[in-house]
């Protein structure tokens, strides 16, 4: 099945050149980088993750949310999502493979990253993250392939097959579980200290995660004649709409209790990301841009008219992940530091060459969603002509 | 490699055990090493206690021996001198009291207290997060209460200095070692992308001497001792003085004690 990637059209193969190039500027960049030290970034003493985990963070979302296809399709036999559950898969596997990379650019002593098996230690959540990150790759890689052999093959799918996808599904709660109790177990950062961090994790990826496979399955349309079944496309933004609302539901739940209680600590982040805080107020812009976009998404998805629309469902769901990544992507990661323990406001911006690395990062995922999406296209192609 | 470093240095801790030489000055040459029954290697004269905890009386420190204390630990410590304030490596510094104790400073602090800084530094907690967090065991805490950390193990993750609630915790950023004036032999240099801080002087500790800080202040304005032994001078310290901890609702249980 492999050589179907091989096998392509002249834009196929722009688009494929055009992401090694990034990649490559990306690697040169993380060659500087690793030979200067994280100095080159924007991190600092009190903020000591930014845009890297930033973007694992996001990216954890993107790659459990597969589970919105897989989950109503084999355990509620909603028969659309037959022929989508594959994309949901490779995506997850292409999400986790960035993940992992955003962990490794982040490390500061990347050469001794085996550390964390060589010397395994149960009461770190980040030794969980790794143990369900790769499990959750590894179930999707090797489902994901085993469903497309299926197809080409017409076949039925083997009962252990099934058993494995049965076993993801938990799985993808339990990726995002984890990586919010990355931060969620943490004393002192209020931010982060909340029992709805998962939850508010889930619901965001929920509402991201199949926005961003609905848009790329609009791109796919329109480039390679991918069929996209209207009924399937209407399940998923109600699922995308529903999500949304509970992400928004869960940060005004926080935003109540930080002001109701008005409790300094649980008060300075909030203060600090909309209205800026010590005179600093960089977030302050960001903040209520994400603000507005939610909202106008949410207007477009919750009014059916507008919600079965293509072109104001596209508006909403371009919208929607502009949203959420600013919040999560961009906020949730960086605020969490600020101010820091001892009351005093650092901020942080990434700089050129943090963004050029992560680029390279999104491109290697980029170009495995391609791939492997390719290969799943030409199988897909190649069983209904015969 | 590191375990085998470790060995290497248990072994060699073994086969001088017999001897009765004098300790060498240098705890990372080959002097003479006594293993610990918990296979930390130490020298014969070392000070050691059950619970080593220290008390920062503030009331006595001037300016003067805030920088005295500073200087010798970033001397002993070979802690490099980084101009942007991003990239710093503190182990030891000054804070005011409302950046101490941000949820004790009230309206109405007494001008002394708030216009005087106040020395702050690794809290050696009995339930360290940063312990808790660390995905490799590269901090981890001695039986004697140090939290310490295996510099060659670090992966540079910086958990721990997500998880730290008192900013004790400081990332290569960039290169120390050129930020090096003179370098002290007794002490290892580090290399960029490990996280480090105080360490309470163990390596110190091991060669029979007070911690740095506590040496360059001459009257009393640190105390060090053992929270297990009921005449050691912190405990009589805790005893006559009313003490404060930095954050004791976190539960992080800190074991450096401030008279105010």
């Amino acid at each position: 099945m492999l050589e179907k990637a091989l096998q392509g059209s002249k834009i196929y193969w722009a688009w494929v050149v055009a992401l090694l190039g990034l990649i490559g500027i990306g690697f040169f960049t993380y060659l500087y980088q690793y030979s200067q030290g994280l100095g080159v970034t924007g991190l600092s003493r009190d903020i000591s993750w930014g845009f890297y985990i930033a973007q694992l963070t996001y990216l954890v979302g993107v790659a459990a949310s597969g589970v919105m296809l897989v989950l109503p399709y084999y355990l509620h036999d909603h028969k659309t999502f037959g022929k989508l559950t594959i994309l949901g898969e490779f995506m997850a596997v292409a999400a986790v493979l960035m993940c992992m990379m955003f962990v490794l650019v982040d490390l500061g002593q990347p050469k001794r990253m085996l550390n964390v098996i060589l010397f395994p230690t149960p009461n770190s959540i980040l030794f969980w993250d790794m143990f369900v990150l790769s499990g959750y790759l590894g179930l999707n890689m090797v489902i994901g392939w085993m469903v497309l052999h299926a197809e080409n093959k017409r076949g039925e799918l083997a009962k252990w097959v099934k058993i494995l996808i049965y076993i993801s599904i938990p799985w993808a709660i339990s990726i995002h579980t984890v990586t919010a109790f990355l931060y969620a177990g943490l004393p002192g950062r209020h931010l982060w200290l909340t029992a709805i961090l998962a939850p508010r994790f889930l619901a965001s990826a929920f509402a991201a995660g199949p926005a961003i496979l609905l848009l790329i399955m609009f791109v796919m349309r329109r480039v390679a004649n991918f069929h996209v079944p209207d009924k399937a496309v209407n399940t998923l933004s109600i699922i995308i709409t529903y999500a949304m609302i509970l992400n928004v539901f869960f940060l005004l739940l926080e935003m109540f209790t930080a002001f109701y209680s008005n409790i300094p600590g649980h008060l300075h982040a909030f203060e600090y990301m909309f209205a800026g805080s010590h005179g600093k107020w960089a977030m302050v812009p960001w903040m209520w841009a994400s603000v507005l976009l939610g909202v106008f998404s949410l207007v477009l998805l919750i009014v059916p008219k507008w919600r079965k629309n293509p072109k104001t469902l596209v508006a909403a769901l371009i919208t929607l992940v502009a949203s959420t990544w600013i919040e999560k992507g961009m906020a949730l990661v960086v605020v969490g530091f600020i101010p820091n323990p001892l009351d005093q406001y650092t901020e942080y911006a990434p700089t050129l060459p943090e963004l050029v690395i992560s680029a390279g990062v999104y491109a290697v995922g980029l170009l495995v969603l391609t791939l492997l999406f390719k290969i799943a296209l030409g199988v897909r192609a190649e069983t209904a002509n015969a | 490699m590191d375990s085998a470093r470790r060995n290497f240095l248990k072994i060699a801790g073994l086969a001088a055990a017999g001897l009765t030489l004098k300790p060498a000055g240098n705890a990372f040459g080959m002097g003479v090493i006594v293993p610990e029954p918990d296979g930390a290697a130490k020298f014969d004269d070392a000070l050691s206690a059950k619970r080593w905890a220290m008390v920062v009386d503030t009331r006595k420190f001037t300016a003067q021996t805030r920088k005295a204390a500073v200087a010798a630990c970033n001397k002993a410590h070979n802690v490099p001198e980084i101009k942007n304030p991003k990239h710093a490596i503190k182990w030891i510094w000054e804070a005011n009291f409302k950046n101490a104790f941000p949820d004790l400073a009230g309206p109405h602090v007494p001008p002394q207290v708030e216009r005087e800084p106040m020395l702050v530094f690794c809290n050696h907690c009995d339930s360290p997060p940063c312990v808790r967090v660390c995905p490799t065991k590269a901090t981890f805490k001695r039986k004697d209460g140090i939290v310490t950390m295996d510099f060659h193990r670090c992966i540079g993750c910086r958990y721990c200095m997500a998880a730290c609630p008192y900013g004790s915790r400081s990332f290569n950023y960039v290169d120390p070692r050129l930020h090096l004036g003179q370098t002290s032999v007794d002490f290892p240099t580090r290399t960029k992308g490990v996280v480090e801080k105080c360490n309470f002087c163990a390596e110190r500790l091991a060669r029979g001497q007070m911690p740095a800080c506590v040496e360059a202040c001459r009257n009393n304005e640190l105390i060090f001792g053992d929270l297990a032994d009921p005449n050691s001078s912190v405990n009589q310290a805790l005893r006559q003085n009313f003490t404060l901890v930095r954050k004791p609702e976190l539960g992080t249980q800190p074991q450096v004690y401030y008279i105010i």
